[in-house]
């Protein structure tokens, strides 16, 4: 395959001797298409040809090393990378060079949903020849960008598929370790713990789980994620939750904490109050101390209606949010 | 995470110091200005808008070679853009829509991306909607709509999902467009409708939101596709809505706009993708108020049969109707969340002035943010509206009421007007 440094003395195809038998052929727009595109000269000659071979459903290998050009060009064409699926299989192409060639498309592009539907395709093919590979190639792209959406779609794929469990907490634990507030670690660390088969499973895991995730909110209060993650742990199971002495200690710690960061631990608290939370009196002391002065120096007696109040105050853009939530109390 | 560790600022916390610093600086000028430049900093440039519009119609640089497999994409995004700002293109530039996108129908249903491309799901629905934006007989009648069912069933995975395209991926974007272009056009049925309930219910999260694929984290994008597709199938009342509406709620940051996941930067996209999901919960009250007065139901996998059948289990639905009765219903309160901050987002910060809308300061204009940008303003717009015959009260419009875009049917992102052309012919044929 050419290499890209090759483009300034590209040699036209249609000077080309091993496509001299082709007759490329142009795209139909029409007689006066909308949103045209002024394609360069090399982008139309590459479609013209591909779309020959396409039509003729020519599965060569000299088909196969176009659609590599025309991907080059524009990895976003579907079509062309579905056809080249078809050629692979037609040539028994060897896959694990197909699986660099995807990463060399991807360093300059890793956001496209075409490549990583390929990827996909071909280690499903290598199977469980392909785990650590896939695993250090996803690996690779998180480096560059650790909440790249395909990446980890990817690399849950491969776990389902292939394996490789056994070092994924440890992976998430180190991502979480170097930025705390990634929430795409975070999801990746509640599917292994929900899903991978040497783990026992959400409840088996969620004293420990627990635990982590407290100490991430206490480091950092206004870290929407460990927060999330602290309630997911509870899914199904909000009995649990609600009676769980950790959930409202938490609150109570952040709350007390005197720093300004503590909607969250209000708004979990608010949850927690309308599943059926009876709250101890330093939770109640705690959230008057919170209210501004003089405005209703008597206690209500309805501490999530405080909580609400509170929260419209300390947390303007949802005000709305938290009028609504106040209005469906029931008191 | 011991403290000295947290001394030192995370990837996520530079980022978005910075994005917010740079967005601060925006609203302390715009702060410091008297009033009028005020306003007028708030204008909708509406000219250059069109300008940008009606160019990308007629001729796109190289660089858009990128968007080859796109093309329908970039008719839709331009031409709705033109239709939210109340314009009309002339009738020759309409005719030459239509045509091209018949190029780009394949024999055996659907719309690719450009002319002789395999069909796709994603660019069908981009080709529908801009065909029912463009209006009149001669475009709504270019929709094969036998061929286009025919394509729908191929792309149905037997396990219920859709695929984009044939051997293509599965995810919540393909069940979107699917749905919403077979809804559109009438041609929704139980065959298209069977399961696609339990895919969408597995992708949502321990969040609250949606994801692309079952196991996947919590998105802006999918998460109004998820919804507006369980919206379209009847079977919405399965999702945990007060988790998703509690989410979406989070999703609004202190620069005032929509961000697309939890800790992640914000994005004028997501004025759509998110503020469309408030606008869609805006006729889910009753739903929601359900929930809420049974504290389990929608959490875990304790969904009953009950629950399965749908809002009205009574009386069979009319699958084709959802969409129409939808509208139809009057939203029930304010919106629950920051319209006017919003608004001033999308103004201040997403707006070029030369034209075209972008994600954030520092990026550059695009078609795609220009759409969708605009597509969340026009949802703020007339997201306290009564009822859909009352104009918004200029306190609702943030900057000049010459801002006042056209509105749009929340559930396919067309404007209002020419939904209701295309549901009645769609209706009739």
């Amino acid at each position: 395959m050419d290499s890209d440094e090759g483009n300034a003395q590209r040699v036209p195809l249609s000077q080309r001797p091993d496509w001299s038998d082709v007759t490329p052929v142009p795209q139909d727009d029409g007689p006066n298409p909308v949103v045209p595109i002024a394609y360069k000269e090399e982008f139309v000659e590459t479609m013209n040809y591909f779309r020959a071979v396409y039509l003729a459903d020519e599965r060569s290998p000299r088909a196969l090393w176009l659609t590599a050009e025309a991907i080059r060009l524009n990895a976003g064409n579907y079509t062309v990378w579905h056809f080249r699926r078809l050629i692979l299989e037609a040539l028994d192409g060897d896959l694990h060079d197909e699986l660099g060639f995807t990463e060399n498309i991807a360093k300059s592009n890793s956001k496209n949903y075409q490549i990583w539907h390929h990827r996909r395709w071909v280690a499903e093919k290598l199977g469980t020849d392909a785990t650590s590979k896939e695993l250090e190639f996803t690996k690779k792209i998180l480096t560059l960008d650790a909440k790249n959406y395909h990446a980890w779609s990817h690399r849950q794929w491969v776990l389902q598929a292939l394996g490789g469990w056994d070092d994924e907490l440890h992976y998430c634990w180190q991502l979480l370790e170097e930025d705390i507030f990634n929430n795409s670690a975070w999801n990746q660390r509640y599917f292994v713990i929900t899903t991978s088969p040497l783990l026992g499973g959400l409840e088996a895991m969620r004293e420990s789980e627990v635990s982590y995730s407290v100490e991430a909110i206490v480091a950092h209060p206004e870290n929407e994620s460990p927060w999330r993650y602290l309630r997911g742990l509870y899914k199904g199971d909000i009995e649990s939750w609600v009676n769980d002495p950790q959930v409202s200690s938490v609150c109570l710690k952040v709350l007390s904490a005197k720093n300004n960061n503590f909607t969250f631990a209000l708004s979990t608290l608010l949850d927690l109050l309308c599943h059926g939370l009876q709250p101890s009196q330093e939770l109640r002391d705690v959230v008057d101390a919170l209210k501004a002065s003089g405005e209703n120096d008597q206690p209500d007696p309805d501490l999530a209606k405080t909580v609400c109040w509170i929260l419209e105050s300390v947390d303007p853009m949802r005000a709305n949010y938290w009028k609504w939530r106040k209005s469906k109390l029931i008191s | 995470m011991d403290s000295s560790a947290s001394q030192t600022p995370t990837v996520s916390q530079r980022d978005q110091w910075m994005v917010e610093h740079r967005i601060f600086q925006i609203y302390d000028f715009f702060g410091g200005l008297p009033r009028k430049a005020q306003s007028a900093m708030l204008e909708l440039q509406r000219e250059n808008h069109m300008e940008y519009l009606i160019k990308g119609l007629k001729r796109l640089e190289p660089s858009f070679s990128v968007l080859d497999a796109n093309r329908p994409w970039l008719c839709y995004w331009i031409l709705h853009s033109i239709a939210l700002l109340g314009e009309c293109v002339e009738p020759e530039l309409e005719d030459n829509v239509v045509d091209f996108l018949s190029h780009c129908q394949d024999p055996n249903g659907g719309y690719g991306g450009g002319p002789g491309q395999m069909p796709h799901l994603a660019t069908t629905y981009a080709a529908v909607n801009a065909l029912i934006t463009v209006g009149g007989e001669r475009s709504l009648s270019s929709i094969n709509r036998e061929k286009l069912y025919m394509f729908l069933r191929r792309m149905k995975d037997p396990s219920g999902p859709f695929r984009m395209h044939d051997a293509g991926e599965i995810d919540v974007r393909a069940c979107y467009t699917a749905i919403s272009v077979a809804s559109f056009l009438n041609i929704l049925d139980n065959e298209l409708v069977q399961n696609v309930g339990d895919y969408i219910v597995r992708c949502q999260t321990y969040e609250g939101g949606i994801a692309g694929e079952p196991g996947a984290e919590a998105h802006g994008g999918y998460t109004f596709c998820g919804f507006a597709t369980m919206i379209l199938i009847n079977e919405a009342n399965r999702l945990d809505l007060a988790g998703l509406l509690d989410w979406v709620a989070f999703r609004q940051g202190k620069e005032c706009g929509f961000q697309g996941r939890t800790n992640k930067l914000i994005d004028s996209c997501y004025s759509f993708w998110q503020g469309g999901v408030f606008a869609l919960l805006q006729r889910f009250h009753s739903t929601l108020d359900e929930q809420l007065a049974l504290p389990h139901s929608g959490e875990g996998d304790c969904t009953n049969d009950s629950q399965k059948t749908g809002l009205n289990a009574s009386c069979p639905v009319n699958l084709n109707s959802i969409g129409y009765n939808f509208i139809k219903q009057p939203a029930e309160t304010e919106p629950l969340f920051h319209s006017l901050a919003l608004q001033q987002y999308i103004l201040l910060c997403g707006q070029d002035i030369e034209g075209g809308m972008r994600d954030k300061p520092g990026k550059g204009r695009d078609y795609y943010h220009t759409c969708y940008s605009l597509s969340g303003l026009s949802g703020c717009q007339y997201s306290s509206a009564e009822d859909e015959d009352s104009p918004p009260l200029p306190s609702a419009v943030m900057g000049p009421y010459s801002n006042l875009l056209e509105p749009i049917h929340p559930l396919f992102n067309v404007v209002l007007e020419k939904y209701y052309e295309a549901h009645e012919f769609f209706a009739m044929s």
